[in-house]
C-alpha cells in the first residue's frame, strides 16, 4: 500500500550564497522555514516543486516533511532542523542571521 | 619548498580564468546547475548544507608562512574568519559565496595554491608524512616523490575520469604517520643496496568497505616508480567497476581479481609504459629535490630549553606532549594542537593562522605542515627557541598540550556542514574532549586515538581509531556506533564493532565507561589502551559499554537456575 502523504514544504539552496531557502505561499523564496508554504496534497506538492525547480537562482529543490506548528511549519527530522538553524559548533548561519534582525 | 615554474603558474592562472567565466555563465543563466556542477567540482567547490564549501589543496601538507597568511586573508575576507583543516591535508572553507569564488582562487594563485583535483574522480591531493624532511627515523624525505606524483597526476589526460576518486600517500619512514595502508596507493620509501625505492601498497581504503592495503611490490627503485604508478592506475582504470560507484574503488578491484592477477597485469602494463618515460621523470625529480633541501641547521646551546623545562610545569607538560624527535642535533618538531577541548577539531581562526605564520617566520625556517590528524606542525625548530614559541602559541590560544591524547580527536564536519552526513561529529568530539578535560585524566590515560565520522564515508578515519565513532541515522535520530582496536600506523588494523549504537546523549558517557574500564584493566600506566585491548580483546570493554545487557543476562541465568 502506498504510504499516506504527509505534509511537505519545498526547500532548496540559493544559487549565490548557498543559503537554505523555502518556498512561501506567495511563491517567493524565503529564509525561514516558519514562512514556508505547507502542502498537504501530493499532486499539488509535486506540481509546485516542478515549477519551483525551474527557478535558475535556486539549486537542488526538494520536498521535505514538516509538521504544522504554532508558528508555521516545523521540521520532523534532525537534518532539516540543522538546515533550518545552522551548525551546532558556531553561532553561524541562520541562527546568527536571525539574531541580527 | 617547491616553487611553481612558468608552466605551473600559467596553468593555474588559466584555470582561474576559465572557472571565473564558468561562474559568470552560471550566474547569468547560460549554464544550468547540471552543466555547472561537474565544473565547480573540478575546482573544489561543493554545495553543502548551509553554504558552498571550497576545498583547497595543501600538497603533502606543506605550507610557507606567506601561504598561511593568505589562507587567513581568505578566511577573513570571504568566509567567517576561520578555516577547517582536514584528514586529507586540505583546508576547507565553509561559507564562501559563489560570486566570490573566482577571487578566492585568484588570491590562492597569488601564493601558488589552488583547488584543482580536490574533488572528482581524479588523483586527489597527494598526502605525506607531516614530519617529512625532519623526523629522526626517516630514510628519505617523501615530499619530492609526492611533488613528482602531483605534477604527473595533475591534468593527466588518462586519469581525469577514473572509475572513482584516487588517493595516494607517501611515507619516508617505517613508522607510518601518513596512514599509507588506508590509501588507494601507499608508498613507503626504502633504501636497498644503496638505491632508493619504494614499497607499493595498493587497495587500502576506509569508507563503506574498509580494507587494509596489500603489497603490490616490496621494492620498486625510484627510476621505475612513476611508470609503475602509471601502470597501476591504468590497470585499475581499465578493470575498475563503473556499474556501481560503491564498488569502483581499487580496493574492490584488488579484492575481486586478487593481488596476483593485479600484479601480473601491472607488470605487463609497466613494460609497455616504461619506455615512454625515457628518464624525463628522473630529471624532473632531481629538479624538484633541489627545492626540498633541508634548511641550514645550526649548532648552539639548548640551555634556554632545559631551564624552562625544569622551571615551568606548563611548558614542561606541553614540551613532553607536543614535541617529536628531529634528525638534527638540538632541534625538535613541534605539533601545534588545533584541538583545545571544546574547539572544533581542525579549525583555526584567521588570527591563529597569522600567528602560526609569524612563529614559523621568526623561529621555524618559514615552514608549516598540516597533519592528517588536523593539527599544524612546525617541522624545524631549535630547542633554544621553544620557550619563546610556547609563549607565542599561548598568546594565540594554541598551546594545548594534548597531542596523541584523548582530546586530540579527528572529527569530520558531520551533519553540521556536510550534505552527505547521517549524524553530527563535531559536538561529539567537543563533548568527549570537554568531559575528559573536566576529569583531568588525559595525561593519566596516555596515548589514545579517538576518530569520529558523520557517515560511512569515513572521512574522520573512525575505522583506524583505537576508539572509532560512526554517526548514523537510526529511525530519524542520531545514533553512534563504536569500533575498537583500529590502528592507522604501520600495523594498520580496521577496528571491530562493539555492538548496538548509542544515542546522542549516551555517547559521551559510553566513551567514559570504556576508558574507565581501560584504566581498571591495564597492567600499569605503561600499557596503552590499544595494548590492553589487544591483550584482552573486546569482551571486558563490551561489559563496560553495555552493563544493563549483562545485568539482564545475569537475571535470565538466575531465573533459569
Ligand atoms: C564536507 C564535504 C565532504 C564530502 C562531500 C566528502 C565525501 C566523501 C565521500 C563520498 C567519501 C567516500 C569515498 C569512497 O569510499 O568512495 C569520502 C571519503 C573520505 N573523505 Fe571525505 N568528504 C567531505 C569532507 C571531508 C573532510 C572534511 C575530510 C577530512 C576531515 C575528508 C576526508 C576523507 C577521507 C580521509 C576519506 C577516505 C575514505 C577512504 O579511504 O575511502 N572528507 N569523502
Ligand atoms: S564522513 Fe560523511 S559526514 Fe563526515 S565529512 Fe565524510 S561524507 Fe561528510
Amino acid at each position: 500500500m502506498p504510504r499516506p502523504f504527509t505534509p511537505k514544504a519545498i526547500t532548496a539552496n540559493a544559487l549565490l550564497e548557498g543559503d537554505v531557502i523555502y518556498l512561501s505561499a506567495t511563491g517567493e523564496w524565503v529564509r525561514a522555514l516558519s514562512d514556508a508554504a505547507v502542502f498537504t496534497e501530493q499532486a499539488a506538492a509535486e506540481a509546485a516543486l516542478a515549477e519551483a525547480a525551474k527557478d535558475r537562482m535556486v539549486v537542488g529543490a526538494y520536498l521535505t516533511d514538516v509538521a504544522p506548528g504554532e508558528n508555521g511549519p516545523e521540521p520532523t527530522h534532525f537534518r532539516e532542523d540543522f538546515r533550518r538553524t545552522g551548525p551546532s559548533n558556531y553561532f553561524h548561519g541562520k541562527q546568527e542571521a536571525a539574531a541580527n534582525v | 619548498m617547491y616553487r611553481y615554474n612558468d608552466f605551473d603558474e600559467a596553468f593555474v592562472r588559466e584555470r582561474v580564468a576559465q572557472f571565473s567565466g564558468q561562474v559568470a555563465r552560471r550566474i547569468d543563466g547560460s549554464l544550468t546547475e547540471e552543466e555547472f556542477r561537474p565544473l565547480r567540482l573540478m575546482n573544489g567547490l561543493y554545495l553543502q548544507l548551509h553554504a558552498y564549501m571550497l576545498r583547497v589543496a595543501i600538497p603533502y601538507g606543506t605550507l610557507s608562512s606567506r601561504q598561511m597568511d593568505q589562507l587567513a586573508h581568505i578566511a577573513e575576507t570571504y568566509d567567517r574568519g576561520y578555516g577547517h583543516f582536514t584528514t586529507r591535508q586540505n583546508i576547507q572553507y565553509n561559507w564562501p559565496k559563489l560570486p566570490d569564488v573566482p577571487a578566492i582562487l585568484s588570491d590562492l594563485a597569488d601564493v601558488q595554491m589552488h583547488a584543482i583535483q580536490t574533488s572528482g574522480n581524479t588523483i586527489r591531493n597527494v598526502t605525506a608524512d607531516h614530519f617529512a624532511g625532519a623526523s629522526a627515523d626517516e630514510v628519505a624525505d617523501p615530499r619530492p616523490i609526492a611533488e613528482l606524483i602531483r605534477q604527473w597526476s595533475t591534468d593527466h589526460p588518462e586519469f581525469q575520469f577514473l572509475p572513482r576518486k584516487f588517493k595516494i600517500a607517501v611515507s619516508g619512514a617505517e613508522a607510518d604517520r601518513a596512514v599509507v595502508r588506508a590509501h588507494d596507493i601507499g608508498l613507503v620509501l626504502r633504501e636497498r643496496a644503496g638505491t632508493l625505492g619504494a614499497e607499493i601498497i595498493v587497495g587500502g581504503g576506509l569508507g563503506r568497505t574498509p580494507m587494509v592495503g596489500k603489497t603490490l611490490k616490496d621494492f620498486v627503485p625510484l627510476q621505475d616508480l612513476l611508470p609503475y604508478l602509471e601502470a597501476t592506475v591504468s590497470v585499475w582504470n581499465l578493470l575498475g567497476r563503473r556499474d556501481n560507484k560503491y564498488k569502483a574503488r581499487i580496493k574492490i578491484t584488488v579484492h575481486e581479481h586478487g593481488i596476483e592477477e593485479i600484479r601480473a597485469r601491472v607488470e605487463e602494463r609497466f613494460a609497455q609504459v616504461k619506455p615512454a618515460f625515457g628518464g624525463i621523470d628522473m630529471e624532473m625529480l632531481s629538479e624538484i629535490e633541489a627545492h626540498f633541501a633541508p634548511p641550514a641547521f645550526v649548532t648552539k646551546p639548548v640551555d634556554a630549553y632545559t631551564r624552562a623545562h625544569e622551571a615551568d610545569p606548563v611548558f614542561r607538560a606541553w614540551a613532553d606532549t607536543n614535541l617529536a624527535a628531529h634528525k638534527a642535533e638540538g632541534y625538535a618538531i613541534v605539533t601545534v594542537s588545533l584541538k583545545k577541548p571544546g574547539q572544533t577539531p581542525g579549525d583555526a581562526s584567521a588570527d591563529q593562522m597569522r600567528a602560526l605564520a609569524q612563529i614559523a617566520r621568526d623561529f621555524a625556517h618559514d615552514e608549516l605542515r598540516i597533519s592528517h590528524e588536523q593539527n599544524v606542525i612546525l617541522p624545524h625548530v631549535h630547542k633554544s627557541d621553544l620557550p619563546a614559541i610556547h609563549a607565542a602559541l599561548k598568546a594565540a590560544d594554541l598551546a594545548t598540550a594534548n597531542i596523541g591524547l584523548v582530546s586530540d580527536i579527528i572529527a569530520c564536519p558531520g551533519m553540521d556542514y556536510c550534505a552527505l552526513a547521517t549524524a553530527r561529529s563535531i559536538p561529539v568530539a567537543q563533548g568527549i574532549a570537554t568531559r575528559f578535560n573536566e576529569l583531568k585524566l588525559e595525561h593519566e590515560i596516555g596515548p589514545l586515538k579517538i576518530k569520529i565520522s558523520g557517515c560511512i564515508n569515513a572521512c574522520g578515519h573512525h575505522h583506524v581509531g583505537h576508539i572509532g565513532i560512526l554517526g548514523l541515522d537510526r529511525a530519524g535520530v542520531e545514533n553512534y556506533q563504536i569500533t575498537l582496536g583500529g590502528d592507522g600506523t604501520e600495523t594498520t588494523v580496521i577496528g571491530e564493532r562493539t555492538g548496538p549504537g548509542f544515542a546522542y546523549d549516551e555517547i559521551v558517557p559510553a566513551i567514559e565507561r570504556l576508558i574507565a574500564a581501560y584504566l581498571e584493566l591495564r597492567t600499569g600506566p605503561e600499557e596503552t589502551f590499544l595494548q590492553t585491548y589487544r591483550r584482552l580483546g573486546m569482551d571486558p570493554f563490551k561489559t563496560a559499554l553495555y552493563p544493563e545487557k549483562d545485568a539482564k543476562a545475569g537475571k535470565e541465568k538466575a531465573h533459569a537456575a
